[in-house]
C-alpha cells in the first residue's frame, strides 16, 4: 500500500490536518494497514517537498499542521490510480517451495505437508469470515479488504487441491519428482527450465 | 449435546476385486448449534457421508446416532419419521417441485407428516418470511432466481421442528454473493435457531463459514480445523488488532 498516494487521495476531498489524515487513513483502509504517526508526518513532508501538497505554512510540524493537495498532486493521484501494479513476476512463495521440496525429501509425506498448509489456511479463512460477518458491520472498506484476503487465501487452497491431485496422478503414472536429476546426462531441458531460461534472457 | 454422531462408519460397494471403500471408519460429531463443513475432492466420500448421516443409506459397519439415538435400532417407520421430522436436506440443484408454488414446496413435507394444507401454510409462510421470501410465496420455481430457489429449499429443509440440516454443495449452482448468502442463512439457523448443520463442499470460502472444517480424503477423515472463535470475541475486542 502506498501511504503517499493514500494521503493524496484523502487530501483530494479537501484540506485536512495531520492528525485527521492519520485517523482517516486507518479508517478507510479497514484498519488492515496500521500506521504510526511519524510515518504520516514524514510522508507529508516529502509530499510537500515534491510539490504534490501545500501546507498552511504557519503551523508547526505535527498533528495540527494543515495540508491541501496541489494541481500536480491531483495529476499524480489520477496517474497512480490507473497504473496497474507490477504483477508480471511470480512472487517467491514459501508455501509453494515447501511442497516442491517435500517431493524429493526422503521420507517426507507430501500429502501430509499439503494438508498441514491447507488446514492452516482454512483456519485463517474461518477467522477472516467471522471478522467480516461479526466485526465489519457496514464498514465497506473493511469488508472489501477482507474479501481480498479471503480470495487470496482461497487461491492458495485451490492450488493445494490441484497440487494434491497432480501428485496423486503422478504417483500412479510413475512420474519422478525431479526430471533433471532422475535422468543425469539427459540434454533435453524440461519445459519449466526452458521457460525460466527464456524469461531470464528476455529480462 | 451431539445432534449427530458417526462412530467408525464404513461403507463399501461391490465385492472382491471390484470392492470400493467409500468411507473407512469415519468418526464425526456435530453438536447442537454447530455448523460443520466437510471438505474434500470429488470421490473422497463426502456425499456418501451425508446420505449415511441422513439415514438415506445404511453403513456397511459402524453406527450413526441422531440426537443420541442409534439409527440401526430404529424400526423402518421410526426411521422414516426421523427423516420427515428431524432432518432437513438441501441439495445443489434445489430439488423443488416445478408444479408447486414456493409456499406449497415448503408445506409439502409438513403435509406428508400429516398436517393439513391449511395448518402447514402458517409455519411455511413464517419460514419464507424469515428468509426474505414472503412476497415470492405464490411464485413457481421457474419464476424465481437461483438464489431465491435455494432459499425456498432451505425454508423447506427447516420447516417444522427440524434440528439437523444436511447440505450437499448447497451453493454449487449459485454466484458468489448468493452462495455466501446461503451460508449465512445456514449459520444463522445454527446460532439463532439452535439447529445443527453439516455442509459438504469443495469450496474453502464456503467452508470457512463453519465452526469446524473436517477434511476427507479417500474415505478417511484426515484432519480438522480447530473450532472457529465465536462472535463474542469479535464484538468485545472491537477490532483492536
Amino acid at each position: 500500500m502506498s501511504v503517499r498516494h493514500a494521503l493524496l487521495a484523502l487530501l483530494s476531498e479537501g484540506p485536512k490536518y495531520g492528525l485527521q489524515l492519520r485517523e482517516e487513513f486507518e479508517a478507510r483502509t479497514g484498519e488492515v494497514w496500521p500506521l504510526n504517526g511519524g510515518q504520516v508526518y514524514t510522508t507529508l513532508q516529502r509530499l510537500e517537498r515534491d510539490g504534490l501538497v501545500e501546507s498552511d505554512g504557519n503551523g508547526e510540524e505535527g498533528p495540527q499542521k494543515g495540508f491541501r493537495i496541489s494541481a500536480e498532486g491531483e495529476q499524480e493521484l489520477t496517474r497512480w490510480l490507473r497504473t496497474p501494479p507490477d504483477l508480471s513476476s511470480p512472487p517467491r512463495d514459501e508455501l509453494v517451495m515447501k511442497v516442491l521440496v517435500a517431493l524429493y525429501v526422503p521420507g517426507a509425506d507430501v500429502h501430509a505437508v499439503i494438508q498441514a498448509h491447507r488446514r492452516y489456511v482454512v483456519e485463517l479463512m474461518q477467522q477472516w469470515t467471522r471478522i467480516k460477518e461479526y466485526g465489519a458491520g457496514s464498514d465497506l472498506s473493511m469488508s472489501l479488504a477482507i474479501d481480498a484476503e479471503l480470495f487470496r487465501l482461497d487461491s492458495v487452497v485451490r492450488w493445494l487441491d490441484a497440487a494434491e491431485a497432480r501428485v496423486t496422478r503422478a504417483a500412479t503414472e510413475g512420474a519422478t519428482a525431479w526430471a533433471d536429476q532422475a535422468s543425469p546426462g539427459n540434454q533435453t531441458r524440461s519445459p519449466l527450465s526452458r521457460h525460466r531460461r527464456e524469461t531470464r534472457v528476455r529480462r | 449435546m451431539s445432534m449427530l454422531e458417526l462412530r467408525r462408519v464404513s461403507k463399501s460397494y461391490g465385492q472382491g476385486t471390484a470392492e470400493v471403500h467409500a468411507l473407512r471408519e469415519v468418526s464425526l460429531t456435530a453438536d447442537e448449534g454447530e455448523m460443520v463443513a466437510v471438505m474434500g475432492p470429488s470421490g473422497s466420500g463426502k456425499s456418501t457421508l451425508l446420505t449415511i448421516a441422513g439415514t438415506l443409506e445404511e453403513p456397511t459397519s459402524g453406527e450413526v446416532l441422531i440426537a443420541g439415538q442409534p439409527v440401526s435400532r430404529l424400526s423402518r417407520n421410526a426411521k422414516a419419521r426421523l427423516r420427515r421430522r428431524t432432518i432437513g436436506y438441501i441439495f445443489q440443484d434445489f430439488n423443488l417441485l416445478p408444479g408447486l408454488t414456493a409456499a406449497e414446496n415448503v408445506t409439502l413435507p409438513l403435509e406428508l407428516d400429516g398436517l393439513s394444507a391449511r395448518k402447514a401454510r402458517v409455519p411455511a409462510l413464517r419460514g419464507l418470511e424469515r428468509l426474505g421470501l414472503r412476497e415470492r410465496a405464490a411464485h413457481y420455481p421457474d419464476q424465481l432466481s437461483g438464489g431465491e430457489r435455494q432459499r425456498v429449499a432451505i425454508a423447506r429443509a427447516m420447516a417444522g421442528d427440524r434440528r439437523l440440516l444436511l447440505a450437499d454443495e448447497p451453493s454449487g449452482a449459485l454466484d458468489s454473493a448468493n452462495a455466501q448468502a446461503v451460508m449465512r442463512l445456514l449459520l444463522d439457523a445454527c446460532k439463532e435457531g439452535g439447529m445443527t448443520a453439516v455442509v459438504v463442499t469443495h469450496d474453502a470460502q464456503l467452508a470457512s463459514w463453519a465452526d469446524r472444517v473436517v477434511f476427507l480424503r479417500d474415505g478417511l477423515v484426515t484432519d480438522q480445523t480447530a473450532a472457529a472463535p465465536g462472535p463474542e470475541s469479535f464484538l468485545t475486542s472491537e477490532r483492536n488488532q
